[in-house]
């Protein structure tokens, strides 16, 4: 009673705009006062031209968090993302430097399937491990983030994995650098995957069942729903845009090493949290999880035009975003 | 029972005016028969969000009464108990403890006055021991040392005082719903509270437990603790009660001695309306029926060898106690439990375990009496928990078509009456009464031939128990075959044409016709009478 949610006597309280989610409208205010506070510390900031490389080099991040606003919205986390990319980067790069097929182009396209069927395996493992093994999905992906990260380093030998053939590097350099209609290829990418997935999970019955599943288990189980299904599809869709990810990041080193996506988990994790949607499930947020994966590549833009702030102090503050981000939530589902 | 000098018999429901003038004057008249007023309340009001739960309220407890608080789901009662023992404070108005004005400390400080709640839902930690539970925040410790031993004699002593056979040492997790509820009340008793407020303390109490329950309250009284019992148990409170304080809409309508109103009048008071026909009129269906449902041999891990048919068109009862299997047996009909063996018909195809996937594209729906942790997502809006088991409906491909849903939605609350300010609320805000009729609205929209519906009114008020019953009888009418589930004996009594008693685990006896009465069945449920069960 003391959490006045659900008695009885609660009189339905007429929802007014002031209580319309704020949860959802508020990583776009803190993206717009990082801006200001961008545009005040440096005049190029602001440019166009600076906006556009900072939202192509978060592009990373923010389509592994979209893969994780699924997994995380229905109830589970992800920690083997970060060792995911470094494990099919070197599947991919070692599949287009065998040859097998003689045309570049083919290569390139046969190499990027490879890569999403081996993200999707990845994620289905993971899936299955947390569902069918009924392993927490904390302790679940702890595991194969050590599995994929030590197979990358045996199948580099500790060392990096790059990409032989000029030819390849040149045909798939623009995938990563090339430019349409003057947007980068790589925003493209993550506009298109996001509309995807906002469409999955706001306009379809596996999006609802996503949600249904994140916020109560036994009500989907009751439901008619296919709980254990709904939550193995989810890792596998976070396999899936690991592997995308990948597909952009290969063009752009051609080249990938055991050290490769290092601590991007946390930096997916932290982009879905401060993009509104629940830790504990239940609410997605989609687009709040791509505003949170650029916040997060603002602030570091913004440290290294400024002078005040050292670089090398990027990680502590990713890591105090995430707290802070929490404690907004918090208060703000207090408030309505 | 108590008489009161003051003619307060008239049940005849004043206007507003009147209300407030007939309160001030029998606060003053009211001579104290057994203790002096420790609590009141002059003129609470209270709104959330702007809108106003409590018109200017009057309340008063004496020492060694029980108070009842009746009316329906949202009138105020458990807002007005959330004002008496601080957990909200007034907009407007005063309270008064022991004759002097005070302002309750909030999150459960009043405690330290001696004034306790035992909240609807429980407050307890799953993984803590019942006497842990009970010492939680005043440990009993030397230098840092916990006293364990002291700690579980005392914890014995209140339990047995309580007549529960709960052990001391159990953990909370374990205990069935009724025994956490007898943890909640020995907590509240340990504590020497003074008030109590007691929420639907019996809802999930069976009638032996309610009984022994009963028996500690009013032990307790005689020894000068007052209580406030918030109840919909017209039965109940008739009983217990020594006085009844009915509110509607926020309004406060009477206060009166118990001996002199009948559970009759105090729900005409409750709805303002005559309650002309609370249960619908009985239609048996037809004997050469067809079988649309037919269990052979079930077993689950507590139930034993379930045998029964259900005919078209039928309402059939389940009766017994709480944790005789019934709920169990359904569930694993429905296909949301573990069968060990036995085989489920609907209609004549065999219906594989587990699997409730097929048994609703069978056409059985099954609704849960846990509407809160397995009926609704609380924190979804109407439209999102009305079309959650019937996405198919909506689209094709996996599309979900926005028009279609809201169709459904303006559909089904036309239908089931469900009564919101605004369609965008989040069902964990709406009333339990319209919760219920939201749930029952998400499972029929299935459009199911068989229905299981559990505890269909648990925790609800008169006037949508009504509507219930009504939707239930008018299903059956219909064609649809109706099995209820309930601890509600008038409930079951009222609606079913056969009666199917359980007990640990078994089927016991099926009752019919003239068979259909509380004496019989509960013989059945308490074992002194059992039958072969064809």
């Amino acid at each position: 009673m003391g959490a006045n949610v659900t008695t009885e006597d609660q009189v339905e309280p007429k929802r007014r705009w002031q209580d319309v989610d704020l949860r959802a409208v508020a990583p776009f205010v803190a993206l717009a006062l990082l801006l200001l506070l961008g545009a005040m510390v440096n005049s190029n900031f602001i440019s166009l031209n600076n906006l556009a490389n900072v939202a192509t080099r978060s592009a990373f991040i923010a389509l592994i968090a979209v893969g994780a606003t699924f997994v995380i919205s229905s109830g589970d986390l992800d920690l083997s993302v970060g060792s995911m990319v470094a494990f099919v980067a070197s599947l991919m790069i070692l599949f287009m430097n065998s040859n097998a097929i003689a045309d570049p182009g083919m290569m390139i396209a046969a190499a990027m399937l490879l890569a999403l069927i081996v993200g999707a395996l990845c994620g289905l493992a993971n899936g299955l491990i947390t569902t069918v093994g009924k392993i927490e999905p904390f302790i679940a992906t702890l595991g194969t983030m050590g599995i994929y990260r030590g197979l990358t380093t045996w199948l580099s030998q500790g060392g990096a994995i790059t990409l032989q053939s000029a030819e390849q590097q040149d045909l798939y350099r623009p995938a990563y650098f090339g430019v349409i209609l003057g947007v980068p290829v790589p925003i493209i990418v993550v506009l298109a995957v996001t509309s995807v997935a906002a469409f999955v999970l706001y306009r379809m019955r596996y999006g609802r069942h996503v949600v249904a599943v994140g916020s109560n288990p036994n009500v989907a189980r009751y439901s008619g729903i296919k709980v254990d299904r709904v939550r193995t599809t989810a890792f596998v869709i976070q396999g899936v845009c690991v592997a995308i990810a990948v597909m952009l990041y290969v063009p752009r080193l051609g080249s990938t090493s055991a050290t490769t996506g290092i601590l991007w988990e946390l930096q997916a994790i932290t982009a879905v949290v401060i993009g509104g949607t629940a830790l504990k499930g239940g609410a997605s947020r989609v687009w709040g999880t791509i505003c949170g994966a650029f916040i997060l590549e603002l602030v570091g833009n913004i440290m290294l035009l400024s002078n005040f702030i050292s670089e090398y102090l990027i990680g502590a503050i990713q890591g105090a975003i995430i707290i802070i981000a929490m404690l907004v939530q918090r208060s703000l589902v207090r408030k309505s | 029972m108590e008489s009161e000098p003051k003619g307060s018999g008239d049940i005849v429901v004043s206007a507003r005016d009147d209300v407030a003038s007939a309160t001030h004057e029998d606060s003053q008249i009211m001579p104290a028969t057994r203790g002096d007023i420790v609590l009141s309340a002059q003129r609470i009001s209270k709104s959330f969000n702007g809108v106003q739960v409590l018109f200017s309220v009057d309340f008063d407890l004496r020492r060694g009464e029980i108070h009842a608080l009746m009316g329906e789901n949202g009138a105020g009662k458990s807002t007005l108990v959330k004002v008496l023992s601080g957990f909200e404070q007034p907009t407007s108005g005063e309270i008064f403890l022991d004759g002097k004005p005070v302002k309750l400390p909030p999150n459960g400080a009043a405690e330290a006055l001696g004034i306790v709640v035992i909240h609807q839902e429980f407050n307890l930690a799953e993984h803590l021991t019942v006497t842990e539970s009970l010492f939680l925040g005043r440990e009993v410790a030397h230098f840092g040392l916990l006293d364990r031993k002291f700690m579980r004699r005392e914890t014995r002593r209140v339990l047995d005082m309580l007549g529960s056979h709960i052990s001391e040492t159990a953990v909370i997790g374990s205990l069935t719903v009724a025994d956490k509820q007898m943890v909640e009340i020995a907590k509240a008793i340990s504590r020497d509270a003074r008030i109590v407020f007691m929420d639907e303390p019996t809802a999930v109490l069976s009638r032996g437990e309610t009984e022994a329950l009963f028996k500690q309250v009013r032990k307790l009284r005689d020894l000068g603790t007052s209580f406030v019992f918030v109840s919909h148990k017209l039965d109940e409170v008739t009983e217990l009660s020594d006085r009844v304080t009915v509110l509607r809409d926020g309004q406060w309508v009477k206060t009166a001695p118990t001996a002199m109103l009948d559970g009759e009048s105090i729900a005409q008071l409750m709805v303002g309306r005559e309650l002309s026909s609370l249960y619908p009129q009985k239609s048996e269906p037809n004997v050469d029926e067809t079988r649309v449902l037919s269990v052979v041999g079930l077993n689950t891990a507590h139930v034993r060898d379930a045998h029964f048919d259900l005919r078209k068109g039928e309402i059939l009862g389940f009766s017994g106690m709480i944790g005789s299997g019934r709920t169990e047996l359904m569930e694993a009909i429905a296909g949301l439990y573990p069968r060990v063996s036995g085989e489920v018909r609907i209609g004549n195809a065999l219906m594989p375990a587990g699997d409730i996937q097929a048994t609703a594209a069978a056409g059985l729906a099954y609704m849960t009496k846990d509407r809160k942790s397995k009926g609704l997502l609380l924190g979804s809006d109407m439209t999102s928990n009305l079309t959650l088991q019937s996405l198919d409906q909506h689209g094709r491909w996996g599309y979900l078509s926005p028009a279609s849903e809201r169709k459904a939605l303006a559909r089904a609350r036309r239908r089931f009456d469900i009564r919101v300010r605004d369609a965008s609320v989040v069902a964990g805000r709406m009333s339990g009464g319209n919760q219920q009729k939201l749930l029952l609205a998400k499972v029929m929209e299935i459009t199911p031939k068989i229905l299981i519906i559990d505890e269909p009114t648990r925790g609800i008020d008169v006037g949508t128990k009504q509507q219930i019953y009504h939707f239930i009888a008018a299903l059956a009418r219909e064609g649809c075959s109706v099995i209820v589930v309930s601890s509600e004996m008038p409930e079951i009594i009222g609606l079913c044409t056969r009666i199917v008693v359980m007990r640990a685990g078994r089927i016991v006896g099926v009752l019919e016709g003239d068979e259909i009465n509380e004496q019989e069945i509960m013989r059945y449920s308490a074992g002194l009478k059992q039958k072969a069960v064809a």
